[in-house]
């Protein structure tokens, strides 16, 4: 019995990765970088629900669409700015400019919003389900990540095949160069590429505070490293990928924890990731990498 | 692009060296954030023009000049600026009453991000502004790397927070607050003697030194008492979002109380996780659960029944604490918490010492820490966070643990 | 669709070329050096620059580790702080170990030395058989990983010495069953290890800044370095022409490796205690360490080394800043990396160096 309430509280913790991952990896497998502010969105959009919502009184859903929007402009700004000079240098170079964005945006969090700790409350009513004569218990939060996560997922897929704009980011993806000589704006894509990315920053804010309320300036950061992780994991710049990577961090970390030591939970995902990428050097779905000659 | 290469570097290196002159360039003991300000702007190195915005006076003599470090950016930042603010506090409510023997205080913070290099070099720049007594750090890891330095240079350093006993092994550091060890042993003391209960859950933070500090000893003490740890599980600074699984694995156990040492942030989050697994154990925490009704928006009936041994409580109802927690709300907007409180103490144990002793500011560093650590077993200071504490020559302070339970949103003290 | 696309701007770009460019930084770090002492000696130096010292010094041996990683092997590492974190813990288990033996200081850091750079080295070179087989950011990844995985362990990993000799432990401290009142910690779970002997200094730092250069240079000059960057330059075109890749990269990972073990005996030395936490040697540090060498130019270990004393001592010199301090710093350090790496601001570099050349020639003139 133990083992499936485990089951269900790695698939929600893994739900919440899921979520990150998604954002991740949507904007490395555009503008092929690994965005390391990510994290710090997502504590900006969780400050802005959480200022909206309690110091203001506004309605949950009200609040969490201002957020999405504030993030959504940060996230073009913080591109304007500090990635897009950038844009034909090294990308290691992008990454580290990344990181500057990060330290950033949590000590402007700390200036603005404080260090101490702020309780988010749960805006998901929807109630849990009970199994197995009330021994299970899934919790609201839990099914709407989930259902949130598959949603997302679905309707980027359909974007991204079925749209122009979203044809213009599978281009810019495969080779920005023959993009742009085939009529296709890269700048303008890598721009929404970021605003998508942090729109859903915002969302996956929400559903991570709303799963564990804590808030500090600090929130985004260690989620941030950990959906990475799972974007790795299932294959960085795939975006089924992302969900299954996430999911099943969640589970590898609950389990391990659970079964094999407490202490060591952080050591035994990152052992599982080596085995993981020795045998599939690119992740679970990700692409096979041609090297050209 | 090479050439622009080597002229930079050149550049670099000749501001470097210049930085280096311009910081000792004037007197020894004030180069203080004026120096180091005109530095970053422009390494013009015009200290003498910015010396207005220096702490005037920390070398002149007239004033004790108390440093303070600990961590105010970072992960640790909350426990850090709470120490800072209620230190401030003490300090101007001094100055406001006519200073120590009549002289005033200068009280001047700085950052350790929560780490041991970065407070060592707080410490050194301390030095530089003038600093006599060191009132830090924070943090444990930082204040067993710095209570080095003290030594070496017989400073008198007393710290509000760090609770290791690694910390207190030179003679010249001091504590406010409980040693590890000792809320180890007190908590399973007053659980066995109360009867709380027989089986016992722990959850602790396995990578923080005043978590792990505290569950050894209290696992120990835990078991000569004849109380059955039933789940002892742990949690990472890396993964302390998530608490189900040892949640689970407390209740499976059949633990009827859940010792929790550790801070207020994750503990707020466990007991949210509790109620959603609809488990509801004793919860009993130790010092670094104080706070957790002072955080803003967090739902109190959460909290209910939850035991914590702290040596403070922000709505006890003594006159003392109603005007420090008026005073830290009306500068600060928030409610203080047990780290603020034993900041605040630590400035006053620092006065009742000066005062006991009659050094005076001019006297050197070391002349003020031997006076004042030779004085300090013969005090007893009465403070927000204990009545009539005592310390040994050890350095450990000794004052009686106040058991307090969270009763309709409000702290309640049991006997 | 992951690109391995660091190769594709640092090609022909290996910092130092020349004997007298690499002369010329080995003179300037002992110029440096001696300038200091200098200061030190007549007492113009704060302590807050005397204790920055032997950390600059550090953070500069660990630069010049990474960047021989990534620069010149062309691989991304995420892993550096973990062989920081080995080097600190063996070097300082060591000497705490040996210090009632060895009486004189400078011979129990040098056996503390040779203890971490070897164990660091040993960690590196088994991380790397399975890491190089993988590439670009999953290679970045698993180092990570390994990085994240030593922390985890060193904080479950406890050593005491009773009367009954030594005690080992992973993970539970009471199976140790130790005699309480002759115990001594060696290494005692998350507390790391305590009481460290200051055997640190600023010229043994700068002495073995000097060996790390030095034992560089020579590879990248030697058979060996040119082959190491041919690997980089062109894996497939190097594997054509029948050099063994994987000894080569084997042997480059190891020495970085051990590099950093270095920095990490010399950072465990300096302070009397040493923690594994997530600020000094978790990602944090590794990404650190990546932004000292990506700051001061891929390939260039001079550039890494000035980039790795400028960013320890910005958030120093910004305490005058209080609560804004980090908040600079994060300013600067995104400015400074659009500066160094901007398409537009190296033209805008280049057009500004050509005009100073050109009215240099006309004064001569």
């Amino acid at each position: 019995m133990n083992f499936w309430v485990y089951l269900i509280n790695g698939i929600s913790l893994g739900s919440v990765y899921a979520i990150i991952a998604l954002g991740y990896t949507m904007v490395y497998g555009i503008a092929k970088m690994l965005n390391f502010a990510h994290g710090d969105v997502i504590m900006i959009g969780c400050y802005i629900v959480f200022l909206t919502m309690t110091r203001y009184g506004l309605h949950p859903v009200l609040s969490v669409l201002l957020s999405i929007l504030f993030c959504t402009l940060l996230g073009i700004t913080i591109e304007k700015i500090a990635y897009k000079p950038l844009r034909r240098a090294l990308p290691l170079a992008v990454l580290i400019t990344a990181i500057g964005v990060s330290y950033f945006l949590q000590n402007m969090a700390l200036l603005v919003f404080g260090a101490d700790t702020k309780s988010f409350s749960n805006v998901i009513t929807v109630p849990g389900i009970t199994l197995a004569d009330g021994a299970l218990k899934i919790s609201g939060t839990t099914i709407v990540t989930v259902v949130a996560c598959i949603i997302i997922m679905a309707l980027l897929l359909l974007f991204i095949n079925k749209t122009k704009a979203g044809q213009a980011m599978l281009a810019v993806s495969e080779d920005k160069d023959a993009a742009q000589l085939m009529g296709v704006n890269v700048n303008a894509t890598i721009s929404l590429t970021f605003a998508i990315g942090s729109g859903l920053a915002a969302i996956a804010g929400v559903l991570f505070c709303s799963a564990y309320p804590t808030l500090t300036p600090y929130t985004g950061s260690m989620p941030g490293i950990k959906a990475f992780t799972a974007a790795v994991f299932g294959g960085i710049g795939s975006i089924p990928g992302a969900f299954i990577g996430g999911i099943l961090l969640g589970i590898i970390e609950i389990l391990g924890r659970a079964y094999i030591s407490s202490q060591l939970s952080d050591a035994i995902v990152f052992a599982v990731l080596i085995v993981v990428l020795l045998v599939k050097p690119t992740g679970i779905l990700g692409k096979k990498m041609h090297e050209k000659v | 692009m090479r050439k622009c290469n080597k002229f930079i570097s050149a550049v670099v290196a000749s501001a470097m060296v210049l930085a280096m002159a311009g910081c000792g360039g004037s007197n020894e003991t004030a180069p203080s954030q004026a120096a180091q300000s005109s530095q970053q702007e422009a390494q013009s190195s015009q200290a003498a023009d910015n010396s207005g915005a220096a702490n005037d006076g920390a070398a002149t003599g007239g004033q004790f000049v108390i440093g303070g470090i600990g961590p105010m950016t970072g992960g640790a930042a909350l426990y850090g600026l709470a120490a800072m603010h209620g230190a401030e506090i003490a300090v101007k409510e001094i100055n406001a009453n006519g200073g120590i023997n009549g002289v005033q205080i200068v009280f001047l913070p700085e950052d350790d991000q929560h780490d041991a290099e970065k407070s060592v070099n707080a410490y050194n720049s301390l030095k530089d502004q003038g600093m006599q007594i060191l009132m830090g750090c924070v943090t444990t890891t930082p204040c067993v790397a710095v209570a080095d330095k003290t030594a070496v240079d017989g400073m008198f350093q007393i710290t509000p927070s760090a609770s290791s006993t690694d910390v207190i092994e030179n003679d010249n550091v001091f504590q406010v607050c409980f040693t590890d060890p000792n809320q180890g042993v007190a908590s399973a003391q007053y659980i066995a003697d109360k009867k709380l209960a027989t089986k016992i859950g722990i959850i602790y933070d396995s990578s923080d030194v005043y978590s792990s500090g505290i569950e050894a000893t209290f696992v120990k003490q835990a078991e000569t008492l004849g109380l059955e740890i039933v789940a002892d599980e742990a949690f990472t600074a890396d993964s302390k979002t998530d608490f189900s699984t040892q949640l689970q694995k407390c209740q499976s156990a059949g633990a009827e109380l859940v010792f929790l040492p550790f801070y207020y942030t994750e503990a707020s989050i466990v007991l949210t996780q509790a109620n959603g697994m609809g488990y509801a154990p004793i919860f009993f925490g130790v010092d670094g659960m104080d706070g957790i009704l002072g955080v803003e928006n967090f739902d109190t009936k959460l909290a209910e029944g939850v035991y914590l041994l702290t040596p403070f409580a922000a709505d006890a109802t003594d006159a003392a604490t109603v005007s420090f927690v008026k005073a830290y709300q009306d500068t600060y907007n928030e409610t203080p918490i047990q780290f603020a409180a034993d900041a605040y103490d630590a400035i006053y144990i620092i006065k009742a010492a000066i005062e006991q002793t009659g050094v005076t500011p001019d006297q050197s560093v070391e002349e003020i820490g031997n006076a004042l650590k030779g004085v300090m077993p013969t005090l007893s200071v009465d403070g927000l966070t204990g009545a009539g504490m005592t310390w040994d020559a050890s350095g450990a302070v000794s004052k009686a643990p106040m058991a307090v339970i969270i009763k309709d949103g409000a702290y309640a003290s049991v006997q | 669709m992951a690109k391995v696309s660091l190769k594709r701007l640092q090609k022909g770009k290996t910092g130092e070329k020349g004997s007298r460019d690499k002369f010329i930084t080995l003179l300037l770090v002992v110029a440096v050096y001696g300038i200091v002492q200098l200061l030190v000696k007549t007492g113009h130096v704060s302590s807050l620059i005397q204790g920055l010292l032997v950390p600059m010094c550090v953070y500069s041996l660990v630069a010049i580790g990474l960047n021989l990683c990534v620069g010149f092997l062309g691989e991304l590492s995420l892993g550096h702080a973990g062989f920081m974190c080995v080097g600190a813990f063996t070097g300082a288990f060591v000497s705490k170990v040996l210090r009632d033996s060895i009486g004189n200081d400078l011979v129990l850091f040098l056996v503390a030395l040779l203890a971490g750079v070897a164990m660091a080295a040993l960690f590196g070179f088994l991380i790397a058989i399975p890491v190089l087989r993988l590439k670009g950011d999953y290679l970045a990844i698993v180092t990570l990983a390994f990085g994240e995985i030593i922390k985890n362990i060193i904080n479950v990993l406890y050593i005491a010495k009773d009367s009954n000799g030594y005690h080992a432990a992973f993970s539970d401290a009471k199976s140790m069953q130790l005699d309480e009142e002759s115990t001594v910690w060696l290494i005692n779970g998350a507390k790391g290890i305590n009481r460290i002997a200051n055997l640190s200094n600023f010229t043994i730092g700068i002495v073995l800044i000097l060996l790390a250069l030095i034992i560089v240079y020579n590879l990248v000059d030697s058979r060996s370095g040119r082959a190491i960057m041919a690997i980089r330059d062109n894996r497939i075109a190097a594997e054509s022409v029948g050099l063994p890749i994987t000894q080569y990269k084997l042997m480059t990972f190891t020495l970085s490796a051990a590099i950093a073990g270095a920095g990490g005996v010399l950072y465990a030395h300096n302070l009397s205690t040493v923690t594994a936490t997530p600020t000094n040697f978790g990602y944090n540090m590794s990404i650190l360490i990546l932004v000292f060498v990506v700051l001061g130019g891929i390939g260039s270990l001079r550039g890494s080394m000035i980039a790795a004393v400028l960013l320890t001592l910005l958030p120093e010199v910004l305490r005058g800043m209080k609560d804004y301090r980090m908040l600079i710093y994060s300013i600067v350090l995104i400015a400074m990396m659009l500066f160094n790496w901007a398409p537009k601001s190296i033209a805008f570099r280049k057009q500004l160096a050509a005009k100073w050349k050109k009215q240099k020639t006309q004064e001569e003139a």
